[in-house]
C-alpha cells in the first residue's frame, strides 16, 4: 500500500481529546515468543533471529509517528513475550519510546511479563526505564494445567517471580489467569479455585480472570475439533463467571469488566479501558492496531512484512477501516456493557442521535426486571449477571 | 382429425412420468440435444426438486408413423396431488388415452390405482406401460400379473421401456397411434374449447391452454368464457412445440393455446367452455366447478420493511396461480400481512415456497385454518377463516364447522391402521367397499380442520403410501369450537392462535409449545411458553436462559473482529421476529403448522 493513501491516524482526533481521561494510549507490540501456548492466537514468531532487524524497524515506525503532537498517559507493552529481549534491550527500547513520545508524568506504564524469564536484573532495568506497573502472565498454580497450556514455566517459578517483583519495588501488580480448562468439571473448577485462592496470597494489585477461549487456527481448536478434549459448557461457564467474581469481590477486589479485577479504583488498567471506552490509541509493531476515534488501522501480521515496509520507509500498515456512525454505535454499546461503569446514555444520544431509555424502553425494562441491568446517573450499567451476557446485551 | 391423439402419462410418484415425457420428446426431436434439460416439461425448479407436477402444460410432437402418415401427438402434462385433483381431472377430460406408467420394480402402487380410476372416469383408452426394466430389482413378470389382477387390464396389452435408457420409446409412440382413438367433434360444429391451464405471460398476458372439442377459433375472433360472460378478442392462437407456435386456427380435436389480452390468470377458470360470441354453443361442456380456497393463512414479512414487496409479490405470484386468493391483514404481534386462501396444505406449501425462491422474502405463516361458521346470539351467521375474527365466545349461540366426505382406497391390511387414524381425526359414519378382492375403500366423514392438519402425511405413512385419498367437501356441522391463543413471556402471538375443537385444545396447546420450546434459542432471560383458552392457561413449557454470552478478552485488535461478528449476529436477528421481549425465528412459526409424522 502506497504511504499516502494511509490517513494519519493520530493527526486531528488524538489532539482533539485533551480530557485527561480521553488521552490516547501507546501500544507496542513485541513479536516474539520461545515458544506458542495452545489457546494463544496472538501474531508472534518464534524466530528469534529477527529481533535486531525488527528493533530498528520498530524504531523508524516510532520516527514515522513522532511528529504527533499528542500526549499519551499510558504505555503497554505487550506481545508476544517482550522478555525475550534482554535487560539492556529493553531497558533502551523503553528509553526510546520516552523520548519519542510525549508521555505525561505519572503515565502508566505496563510491560506483560513472563514468569520463565524474570530475574532481578531484568526486573531492576524495567524499574530504571520507568515501568510502574507488570502484568504477568501466571495463567495457572497448577502444573498441570500449565503443561496443558503450553507454557513453560512451572507454578514454583510464577510464585518465584511475583516475590521477585515485590521485592525489585514493583507496587502495581497484575496477575493473568484462565479458568475452564477441560477435565472432570468437579476436579477442574476445584483446581480453578486453589488458583485463584493462591494468587489473592499476593494481594496483587489487578488480577485478570480469563475463560479459556477457542480460536481459530489454534492447536486448541484442533483438539476441539478432533474431540480429544472438550470444554466446559455455558452453563459451566457461567457458574466460573460467577464464583470467581465472588470470590475476588470478597477479596476487595472491584469487578470493573468482565475479565478485569482491580484492588480499588486507583489500580484499574488505566491503558486496557481506552479500548472499552473507545479512547484513541496507537499501537506500533507487527499486528498493532491503532484507532483515533473514527478509523482504525492495523499493521501487518508478519514480521517480515513489517520489515520489509518499514525498510521502504512506508507505513507498515495492512488495511484501515472507516467506522460508520452505526458501527460505532454497536462498538460503544458492546464495549461499554463490558464495564462496570456502563454507557453514557447522553453520550449515546449526543453522537447517535438515540434515546435508548426511549427507543429500547420495553426490553430495558425486562432486562432490568430481570437484574442484567441498572440505569444509574445517566449511565446504563450492566450487573454481574449482565456482564456475563454482554455481547447478547449489545445486541438489544 | 383422424392424425391427431390427444393423451397424457399417468403413474404412482417416481415411477418416472417426467423422465418418459423427456424421452418422448427427444425421440421426436422437438429439442435437439444440446437444449435438453432433464424434464424439460416441469419447469419449475420447485416442480424439479420435489419431483412433483404443480402445473400442467402441454406439449405437441410430430411423429412420422410406420403406417407412413404424419401425426400431432399431443401430451398434456398432470399434476400429481390430491390439492389438485381438480385440475387433473380438467386434463384427463382433453384427452382421449393414458399411458399408464408402472416402475417395474415397485409395481402397482396407491397413485397407480387412483389415476387408473379417474381415467376410467373419463371413459380414457388405458395403455399400460411398464418401465424401469433395467433395474436389477424389475420383476416385469409379477407386474404384468398385477395389470391383471389388480388392475383388472388385460395384460397382453401392455409395453415395456426403460424411460432412463430410452428403450421401448418407439413402441410406445407406435402403440399411442395405434391404440387411443383419434378426437370426435365437429369443426362446423359452434365452437366448445375446454380451459384445463393458463399461464401468464409477462409481455402477453394470460395464456390459455385448451382443447377444442367442437367448432375452431382463430385471431380476430371475439370469445366468451361461459362461466362469466366475459368476452375477449383473439390475439393469436397457437400449438406448444415446446415454445409457443403461433398457426392460423385451432380446429375440433386439437389441443393449444389462446392469447386474447385477459390481463390476469385468474379471469380464466380452469374447467370453463370458451365459445365464439357470434355463434355460441348450446351448454358448457361438462364437468366445470369452482375451485374454492379451504385453507386459510396469514403471511406476513419478517421484517416490516418488506411489507410492499410482498404484496408486489403476491400480485405477480397471483398472476399465475388462479386458485390462490388473498386479502389484507393485520396482525398485533407480527404488523401488516395478507389472509390467503389455498386448495390445501400442499398449496400453501408451494406459495410459501415460491415467495421465498422466486421472490427472495422472508415470511411468516400464520397456523393455517378452515372457514367455521357461527350464529350468533342476534340471530346473524358470521363465517370465520381468521382465529382473530373468532366472536365473543359468550355470543355464539351455534358453532359450527366444515365437513368433508374422504374416500380412500387402499390395500385390506391397513384397514386397522386407517381406521383408527380417521377415529382419531373425528370421523364418523363410514362405509366399506371391496371394489377389488384385497383392497378397499373407505369412506369417512370428518371436520375438514383435522384432515388440513396433519392427515395426509400420517395417512401416507400407515398406509405405507399404498392408500390414495380424495375429499369432497359436505356440509357444515356442530361442534364445540375454542380460540386457543399461545403466549410467548405473556404477550400473545396472533399468528399461533388457532380454532380448535374443545377434545383437541389441550393436544395442539401442547404440541405448540413443545415446537416453540425446540425452535426458538435460549436467550437472556427465561422464556414462558403457555397456549391458553380465554383466561385459562392450558399447556405451558419454558426455555431456560443462557448465563454467558461475553467474549473473555476484548482489546486493540479484537474489537473489529468482535464487531464483525456482532453485526453478523444482528442480522440474523433482524431474520427473526420480536414478540415482546423474545425474538422468535421464522422456523418456530412453521414447526407449529408442521405435522408430526416422524
Amino acid at each position: 500500500m502506497d504511504a499516502g493513501a494511509i490517513p494519519n491516524p493520530t493527526g486531528d482526533i488524538l489532539q482533539r481529546s485533551q480530557e485527561p481521561d480521553e488521552l490516547p494510549g501507546l501500544y507496542i507490540h513485541i513479536p516474539f515468543c520461545l515458544r506458542k501456548c495452545v489457546y494463544c492466537d496472538f501474531y508472534s514468531s518464534t524466530d528469534l533471529t529477527l529481533i535486531p532487524n525488527f528493533l530498528a524497524a520498530l524504531r523508524r515506525e516510532m520516527n514515522l509517528n513522532k511528529d504527533f503532537k499528542s500526549v499519551f498517559d499510558t504505555v503497554y507493552i505487550g506481545g508476544g513475550t517482550p522478555s525475550v529481549l534482554t535487560p539492556a534491550v529493553l531497558e533502551r527500547l523503553i528509553g526510546d519510546i520516552l523520548t519519542a513520545f510525549t508521555i505525561t508524568p505519572g503515565a502508566e506504564i505496563t510491560v506483560e511479563a513472563n514468569p520463565d524469564d524474570m530475574t532481578p536484573e531484568r526486573l531492576a532495568a524495567l524499574r530504571r526505564a520507568g515501568v510502574n506497573r507488570l502484568n504477568i502472565g501466571c495463567q495457572s498454580f497448577d502444573d498441570e494445567s500449565l503443561a496443558f497450556l503450553g507454557r513453560r514455566h512451572r507454578a514454583r517459578q510464577a510464585v518465584e517471580t511475583i516475590h521477585m517483583t515485590r521485592d525489585a519495588g514493583f507496587n502495581n501488580l497484575g496477575i493473568d489467569l484462565i479458568y475452564g480448562l477441560p477435565g472432570p468439571p468437579g476436579d477442574a473448577f476445584a483446581i480453578w479455585l486453589a488458583t485463584l485462592r493462591t494468587a489473592l496470597a499476593f494481594h496483587p494489585e489487578h488480577l485478570s480472570c480469563y475463560q479459556l477461549t477457542v480460536e481459530t487456527d489454534t492447536p486448541l481448536a484442533d483438539l476441539c475439533r478432533k474431540g480429544e478434549i472438550a470444554l466446559p459448557d455455558r452453563d459451566i461457564q457461567a457458574r466460573y463467571f460467577s464464583r470467581t467474581a465472588d470470590i475476588l469481590e470478597e477479596a476487595g477486589y472491584l469487578h470493573y469488566e468482565v475479565s478485569s479485577f482491580a484492588l480499588g479504583n486507583r489500580f484499574h488498567s488505566r491503558h486496557n479501558s481506552k479500548y472499552w471506552n473507545h479512547t484513541p490509541y496507537l499501537g506500533l509493531g507487527p499486528a498493532a492496531h491503532s484507532f483515533d476515534g473514527r478509523q482504525r488501522r492495523w499493521n501487518h501480521r508478519s514480521v517480515t512484512a513489517y520489515l520489509k515496509d518499514l525498510a521502504a520507509g512506508k507505513p507498515p500498515v495492512a488495511d484501515s477501516e472507516l467506522l460508520s456512525d452505526e458501527q460505532l454505535r454497536l462498538e460503544a454499546l458492546f464495549l461499554g456493557l463490558r464495564t462496570r461503569r456502563g454507557i453514557d446514555l447522553a453520550d449515546v444520544k449526543r453522537r447517535y442521535g438515540e434515546d435508548l431509555l426511549v427507543e429500547k424502553e420495553k426490553i430495558l425494562k425486562k432486562l432490568k426486571e430481570e437484574k442484567l441491568v441498572e440505569i444509574r446517573n445517566g449511565f446504563l450499567v450492566p450487573t454481574r449477571a449482565g456482564m456475563a451476557v454482554a455481547d447478547s446485551l449489545a445486541l438489544i | 382429425m383422424n392424425n391427431i391423439r390427444n393423451f397424457s402419462i399417468i403413474a404412482h410418484i417416481d415411477h418416472g412420468k417426467s423422465t418418459l415425457a423427456d424421452r418422448l420428446i427427444q425421440y421426436t426431436g422437438v429439442v435437439n440435444a444440446r437444449d435438453f434439460q432433464d424434464q424439460i416439461l416441469d419447469n419449475m425448479d420447485i416442480e424439479r426438486e420435489r419431483g412433483i407436477t404443480i402445473k400442467s402444460q402441454a406439449i405437441s410432437l410430430p411423429y412420422q408413423a410406420k403406417d407412413g402418415r404424419s401425426y400431432a401427438l399431443n401430451l398434456i402434462d398432470t399434476p400429481g396431488h390430491v390439492d389438485f385433483t381438480y385440475e387433473v381431472s380438467r386434463s384427463l377430460a382433453s384427452c382421449e388415452g393414458v399411458l399408464l406408467l408402472i416402475d417395474a420394480a415397485q409395481g402397482v402402487q396407491a397413485q397407480t390405482l387412483a389415476n387408473l380410476y379417474l381415467a376410467m372416469e373419463h371413459d380414457l383408452t388405458i395403455v399400460p406401460v411398464i418401465n424401469k426394466i433395467d433395474l436389477p430389482s424389475a420383476d416385469v413378470e409379477r407386474v404384468i400379473e398385477q395389470i391383471d389382477s389388480e388392475l383388472g387390464l388385460d395384460s397382453d396389452t401392455h409395453l415395456k421401456c426403460s424411460a432412463k435408457e430410452g428403450t421401448g420409446i418407439e413402441e410406445i409412440l407406435e402403440a399411442i397411434v395405434a391404440r387411443i382413438p383419434p378426437p370426435k367433434g365437429d369443426a362446423e360444429e359452434p365452437l366448445a374449447a375446454l380451459i384445463f391451464d393458463a399461464k401468464y405471460d409477462a409481455f402477453r398476458g394470460t395464456v390459455i391452454y385448451c382443447r377444442i372439442f367442437n367448432g375452431q377459433v382463430k385471431a380476430g375472433d371475439i370469445i366468451r368464457l361461459m362461466y362469466n360472460s366475459a368476452t375477449y378478442r383473439v390475439e393469436e392462437v397457437g400449438r406448444f412445440i415446446l415454445r409457443r407456435e403461433k398457426r392460423e386456427s385451432l380446429a375440433a380435436g386439437e389441443v393449444g393455446y389462446i392469447i386474447a389480452g385477459v390481463k390476469t390468470v385468474s379471469d380464466v377458470r380452469t374447467g370453463d367452455t370458451i365459445t365464439l360470441e357470434s355463434r355460441p354453443c348450446a351448454n358448457p361442456l361438462p364437468g366445470f366447478r369452482e375451485v374454492k380456497p379451504v385453507v386459510f393463512a396469514s403471511i406476513y414479512p419478517i421484517a416490516s420493511d418488506d411489507y410492499e414487496d410482498l404484496a408486489v409479490s403476491l400480485e405477480k405470484y397471483k398472476l399465475n396461480d388462479a386458485s390462490f386468493v388473498y386479502e389484507k391483514d393485520s396482525s398485533a404481534a407480527l404488523g401488516q400481512g395478507f389472509r390467503c386462501g389455498f386448495l390445501g396444505l400442499l398449496h400453501l406449501d408451494i406459495v410459501q415456497e415460491r415467495l421465498e425462491r422466486e421472490y427472495d422474502l422472508s415470511i411468516i405463516l400464520s397456523v393455517p385454518s378452515v372457514r367455521y361458521r357461527f350464529t350468533l346470539k342476534d340471530g346473524t351467521m358470521i363465517y370465520v377463516d381468521n382465529p382473530a375474527h373468532y366472536p365473543e365466545p359468550m355470543s355464539i349461540i351455534k358453532s359450527e364447522e366444515p365437513y368433508i366426505r374422504a374416500t380412500m382406497m387402499l390395500p385390506e391390511r391397513y384397514l386397522g391402521a386407517v381406521m383408527k387414524l380417521c377415529m382419531e381425526k373425528r370421523g364418523v359414519n363410514s362405509t366399506l367397499n371391496y371394489p377389488n378382492p384385497g383392497r378397499a375403500e373407505l369412506i369417512y366423514e370428518m371436520p375438514l380442520a383435522e384432515v388440513i392438519f396433519d392427515f395426509y402425511d400420517r395417512f401416507k405413512s400407515v398406509t405405507q403410501g399404498y392408500g390414495s385419498f380424495d375429499y369432497d367437501l359436505i356440509d357444515y356441522r356442530e361442534g364445540s369450537l375454542a380460540l386457543l391463543d399461545i403466549l410467548v413471556n405473556g404477550e400473545k402471538v396472533d399468528a399461533l392462535s388457532q380454532i380448535v375443537h374443545r377434545e383437541r385444545a389441550r393436544a395442539r396447546g401442547l404440541q405448540a409449545c413443545e415446537r416453540l420450546k425446540e425452535e426458538i434459542p435460549r436467550q437472556m432471560f427465561k422464556i414462558a411458553i403457555q397456549g391458553a383458552i380465554g383466561g385459562e392457561v392450558i399447556s405451558r413449557t419454558t426455555i431456560s436462559a443462557f448465563r454467558k454470552d461475553v467474549i473473555a478478552k476484548c482489546y486493540g485488535g479484537d474489537i473489529s473482529r468482535k464487531r464483525k461478528l456482532l453485526e453478523k449476529q444482528k442480522k440474523g436477528k433482524k431474520r427473526m421476529k420480536m414478540i415482546g421481549n423474545v425474538s422468535i425465528p421464522q422456523s418456530a412459526f412453521l414447526a407449529v403448522l408442521k405435522s408430526d409424522t416422524e
